[in-house]
């Protein structure tokens, strides 16, 4: 070992032979260079906008009233006297509705997710942190929820608490906290036992900080992505509530509802009847593959 | 003369006690960690350990996988809190009614991991993850960010190029680098280097080893130094500490500690090492079997189920620590040692 003694020598000797500079950007910089460079989350990124604007501009661009029901004009196929997309079984224009539509599906897809993503999350990220009798205590309660099927469990909520959009949304809300809860959890605890966190620990770091500065954002990915996840299953299950009479009431348009109604009309006007499950299909996968490359664009190791 | 004083070198400003008092002393650390399911079980990770680590110098720790430097490192932050024991840090006793706070040690003592990729924040770039300290102890975020520049430079890593790098992006040796400066961050007088060189290969091991040496001088720092390389160990350290199974079993200056080692373990320790000398084979027995299990330690000596000196004595009864007779002392825990023991060869060894 003595040759290696190099006492005198000034600091810079040891100094790593850098490697050639590569990028060296910003944080926010960085995920914009990589978001420039997906051109399917740029593509699936645009449908998203798309979708959202023509649902909020649904009343400035709508062609038709879409509660105005005609007798003679019912199940007309596309095109049929100026409905671009037909009418449904009451006559009523189908572009119109889905647009109207929209504004319903949309939020009870994402407002559900949202309130469970903070809820839960922020409960798995407590149990998962805290460990012991808060996590079992915390993650029981959240198993509990898992004995019931999710649409029985959406259904037996919004049954008890009666129909209508906000209880709907609460149902869905309770529907996914807990798988919401568990995703926080798993990362969590995955992240707790690392060095770093002792490491913040050790240099005087509250709880508080650490979960703040070291916890959260790794915990934010797989988050992120099942959340996305759960926006089309918010919306498939909103429908299911609203056919069974207990999330959106007819004859307010939404997208789950028109499906439903529209089932038994599949032999007249097979095309008409697919509109509201495309769009629900269109919605669904434009979120997944869109947060698919955010998640990406924003992982700092890709 | 004026070299003369510039060897004299500056006392800290926080500094209590002056040079002769011990900048940390352990007393009677005892940490059992409890065994899940097994009732009233529990493993004895640290039991009744007591150094002191004087002010400059490097205490180097060493011993087997499992033999509880890890906690014994983790309890001096008490980042593990000691089930009992007390940890005297420049004269002010820790966690004590009018001691020192928790947090006021771990402004002045901070850590080294051994695992370099686990212990920075991936999605931080190694800038933020070196100025978090100097945050959380009050600074403002820019200035933290510049002091980060500052010690990242200090380590030999240019700031211009490596500061806004995520972990992923830099070596082993670079990790290790950035870790040690985070720990250098906040201005310890102490650092615990938790075997900080085992996950690195040679050539790196020796630079980082090198800066270490070099920061200490620079920076005036105390360090106590964990490792089971035994090379490693004797290249950085001015006195060694033996564990076996939670207990010291040896304390003495490095000198002492190779060229004479005192219980059977730690020759024992010294034998395992290859011989660089084919003419100068080892001819001490090797050591064999496994340590035993913590959760069930042996009584008496820990060490007589694989010593080749036990007798009756070592299982009845716990030898005790020689007593403590200076910083220069040489101190074993063996029957072999204390003339009054009832072992046969008490005295001779």
């Amino acid at each position: 070992m003595a040759d290696i003694v190099t006492l005198d020598r000034p600091l810079d000797v040891f100094a790593e032979q850098a490697p050639p500079a590569t990028r060296v950007r910003g944080y926010w910089q960085s995920v914009f260079y990589r978001l420039r460079h997906d051109p399917v989350t740029l593509v699936f990124g645009a449908v998203v906008l798309a979708i959202v604007l023509a649902a909020l501009s649904a009343p400035l661009i709508a062609p038709f009233d879409p509660y105005k029901e005609s007798i003679i004009g019912r199940l007309k196929p596309f095109g049929w006297g100026g409905h671009l997309l037909g009418t449904d079984e009451l006559g009523r224009d189908m572009l119109s509705r889905l647009l109207y539509g929209g504004r319903v599906s949309l939020s009870m897809g994402v407002v559900p997710v949202l309130f469970a993503t903070l809820i839960g999350g922020m409960l798995g990220v407590i149990g998962g942190f805290a460990g012991g009798r808060v996590n079992t205590a915390i993650m029981r309660t959240m198993d509990v929820f898992y004995a019931f099927p999710s649409v029985l469990l959406a259904v037996a909520i919004a049954g008890a608490m009666g129909g209508g959009i906000g209880n709907g949304m609460l149902a869905l809300t309770m529907v996914f906290t807990p798988p919401m809860c568990r995703v926080a959890e798993t990362a969590t605890t995955q992240v707790r036992s690392l060095d770093y966190i002792e490491a913040a620990r050790a240099s005087g770091a509250s709880t508080a900080m650490i979960i703040r500065y070291h916890v959260l954002g790794n915990v934010l990915g797989p988050v992120f992505i099942y959340a996305s996840s759960l926006v089309s299953v918010s919306i498939l299950l909103a429908s299911g509530l609203s056919f069974l009479g207990l999330g959106v009431r007819p004859p307010t348009p939404d997208w789950g509802l028109m499906l439903s109604t529209l089932r038994q009309s599949i032999y007249v006007v097979p095309l008409v009847c697919a509109v509201p499950g495309v769009a629900i299909f269109i919605t669904s996968i434009c979120f997944n593959l869109v947060s698919d490359g955010l998640r990406a664009a924003m992982d700092v190791r890709m | 003369m004026a070299a003369v004083i510039a060897q004299i070198p500056v006392l800290d400003p926080r500094d209590c006690g002056g040079p002769q008092q011990p900048l940390l002393i352990a007393r009677d650390l005892r940490k059992h960690f409890p065994v899940k399911g097994a009732r009233g079980k529990s493993v004895q990770a640290v039991d009744g350990v007591s150094f002191t680590v004087r002010k400059g110098e490097t205490l180097g720790i060493v011993g087997e996988s499992g033999c509880g430097k890890t906690t014994l490192a983790r309890l001096l932050l008490h980042l593990v809190v000691p089930d009992a024991g007390e940890l005297v840090f420049d004269g002010d006793a820790v966690n004590a009614p009018d001691g020192l706070s928790v947090n006021a040690l771990r402004r002045q003592v901070q850590m080294v991991f051994q695992d370099s990729y686990s212990s920075l924040n991936p999605r931080m770039p190694v800038r933020d993850s070196v100025a978090f300290g100097p945050f959380i102890q009050g600074k403002q975020k820019p200035e933290a960010r510049e002091l980060a520049c500052d010690i990242l430079a200090k380590v030999g890593l240019d700031p211009d190029l490596f500061g806004a790098r995520y972990p992923h992006e830099l070596s082993g040796g670079q990790k290790q680098r950035v870790n040690i400066a985070r720990a250098l961050a906040t201005g310890p007088r102490m650092v615990i280097l938790d075997e900080p060189v085992s996950a690195l290969d040679k050539s790196v091991e020796a630079q980082v080893l090198n800066l270490l040496r070099a920061l200490k001088r620079q920076l005036n720092l105390t360090y106590v130094f964990i490792s089971h390389d035994l090379n490693v160990v004797r290249y950085i350290s001015d006195r060694v500490l033996v564990m076996y199974l939670g207990r010291v079993v040896e304390l003495g200056p490095v000198d002492a500690i190779f060229k004479d080692p005192r219980h059977p373990y730690t020759r024992a320790l010294l034998a395992s090492r290859p011989s660089m000398d084919p003419e100068r084979r080892i001819e001490e027995p090797p050591i064999t079997g496994d340590p035993p299990n913590p959760i069930d330690p042996p009584p008496g000596c820990r060490f007589h189920t694989r010593c080749p000196f036990a007798e009756a004595v070592c299982e009845a009864t716990d030898p005790t620590l020689e007593l403590w007779q200076g910083p220069e002392s040489h101190i074993a825990s063996c029957h072999m040692r204390d003339p009054g023991s009832g072992h046969s060869q008490a005295g001779n060894a």
